[in-house]
């Protein structure tokens, strides 16, 4: 089984933000939930970098470690899921998270956030594939179809890089080698406790 | 006219261009790569408490995060700091009542009981106790089970079982929150004017509170040193727990999104262990621990002989107060 990762190529991102509209649209997130954002640093300043950012499935996940209800669970490819059934909304996850990927589908008075929504690598969830109470908890499962996250697919300047850590950290490397410059893979010492050596 | 105008013309657009020229160098000396973020060297300049975030264009703000190392850390005090905190304040204590019992036994009245009683609690008093104890022993329940539970009772029920019941706890502690925080405010209320130390708890502390020698008694006016510190306890620890988790409730509402709501519930977990710890050395003497202090909070009334010994310059005051209602009662004609 492959490890699968997320990589986005900062220096390719325009921040178009087409990755943020088409997970929101394939899964039918509702108002409010962003299970993927895109942020801009050094915004308007030389050396500008954005950055499409979710959940990046960690290895030894934040998460996974605090939740009191151990609703988490990792896949044999290494996605981070969560079950919704077990989820009580309390936030831990949301205050462990070093990506600010657990959102709440509630505002959230007298702590009453909903059951917590995040990327699922389109992986769906523990309900069983294609059927629709896994949609409508979890979205899409184009893992189980053999395809890969939409945000990451439909890339126009393949910037978000999806699926095998070994095979997209290749492509990135190759990238660097021939223009030269890179401002890194954002997030993998954070959540694989592992940078791409270029 | 038409030559004038052309060279009118050539002459301006050479000053424009020469103006620009400038402008055109600097662009050309800038080298983008260059001068690329770094992400591994952005989070290294990160200082304490610092996180990486940038400009988003959704309206969540906080979203504009990209990367918060204090998740770690927070992750780190919950899953290894607070169960050490917990495990040794916690089973210290339990450790320490169970010692003094073995050691000192059940402390007796000296003189038994007499049959006679005076009124310690009115109803109100009470009340007060009562309501805020309940919340506090299902606030205390919940707490711990949503921070200690998944290693002592999700093993005992299942991972559906004890997500439901920790659910209807979270439930529980959101709303037991309010009667809680009403209860400490009224005891604090009817309480403060006895609880203001006084010289009399010096002596009182000098000798231990008389607790580690049989028929050792120092005064005490209504409350001895050690329970104006337990009012102190419920009070200000009932205040910072009020408040922390009155942010913790309505999250927005907290001052620096995230970063706020992790030192709110650091404050929160710590402090509620050693809150713990206090009620429970609270609740022992009060009934196992002491001959006749249930009686205090439980019917109200206590026996005399309770009373001298353990609230002496009390019970004087009380009868005092007693013999001079009938002058006080003789109308003026």
């Amino acid at each position: 089984m492959a490890r699968v990762k997320f990589l986005c190529d900062a220096d390719r991102c325009i921040e178009c933000n087409a990755c943020v509209t088409a997970c929101k649209n394939e899964h039918e997130v509702p108002w409010g939930i962003n299970r993927r954002r895109v942020v801009t640093i050094n915004d308007g300043k030389p050396g500008e970098r954005s950055v499409s950012m979710a959940c990046m499935h960690c290895t030894d996940a934040p998460c996974a470690a605090v939740c009191p209800v151990s609703c988490f669970y990792t896949t044999a490819d290494a996605v981070v899921l969560h079950s919704k059934d077990l989820c009580i909304g309390c936030g831990y996850c949301f205050y462990a998270c070093p990506f600010g990927a657990p959102q709440y589908p509630k505002v959230g008075n007298f702590g009453s956030r909903g059951k917590m929504d995040k990327c699922t690598y389109c992986a769906g969830g523990p309900e069983d594939d294609f059927s629709t109470v896994e949609f409508e908890k979890y979205g899409r499962n184009r893992l189980a179809e053999g395809k890969l996250p939409l945000c990451a697919e439909m890339c126009s300047t393949k910037s978000l890089l999806a699926g095998d850590g070994d095979i997209i950290a290749t492509i990135y490397k190759e990238r660097v080698m021939k223009r030269g410059y890179g401002s890194g893979a954002w997030g993998w010492k954070t959540a694989y406790k592992e940078t791409v050596a270029i | 006219m038409k030559a004038q105008f052309k060279t009118l013309v050539a002459a301006l657009a050479l000053l424009f261009a020469s103006a620009m020229l400038p402008a055109v160098a600097q662009y050309n000396n800038f080298q983008p790569t260059k001068e690329a973020v770094q992400e591994d060297k952005l989070l290294r300049q990160l200082k304490d408490g610092d996180r990486l975030s940038g400009r988003i264009s959704i309206p969540d703000h906080q979203a504009a995060s990209l990367i918060q190392p204090q998740g770690q850390s927070w992750r780190d005090f919950h899953q290894n700091k607070l169960p050490t905190i917990g495990g040794v304040v916690l089973l210290g204590m339990l450790g320490a009542l169970v010692l003094f019992f073995l050691v000192r036994g059940r402390i007796k009245i000296d003189h038994g009981f007499s049959g006679q009683t005076i009124t310690r609690f009115a109803s109100l008093d009470r009340f007060a106790h009562w309501m805020t104890a309940g919340c506090f022993i299902i606030l205390a329940l919940s707490g711990l089970n949503v921070s200690f539970g998944r290693m002592v009772v999700l093993p005992l029920f299942g991972p559906e079982t004890f997500a439901m019941l920790t659910g209807y706890g979270k439930l529980a502690h959101n709303y037991l929150a309010f009667p809680f925080m009403a209860g400490v405010a009224l005891m604090f209320l009817l309480w403060v004017k006895d609880n203001i130390p006084n010289k009399m708890d010096l002596e009182w502390l000098k000798q231990g509170g008389g607790i580690f020698a049989k028929g050792k008694h120092p005064p005490a006016g209504r409350f001895n040193a050690g329970q104006k510190g337990v009012f102190w306890i419920v009070i200000a620890g009932g205040a910072v727990m009020s408040v922390s988790g009155w942010f913790l409730l309505f999250p927005y509402m907290a001052p620096d999104g995230v970063a706020g709501l992790q030192l709110f519930t650091t404050v929160h977990a710590v402090l509620s262990v050693g809150f713990i710890a206090a009620m429970l050395a609270h609740a022992y003497i009060g009934s196992v621990g002491m001959e006749g202090a249930f009686d205090a909070m439980g019917t109200g009334e206590v026996d005399i002989n309770w009373a001298k010994e353990h609230h002496a310059v009390w019970v004087a005051e009380e009868q005092a107060k007693a013999r001079s209602v009938p002058s006080n009662s003789v109308p003026a004609e």
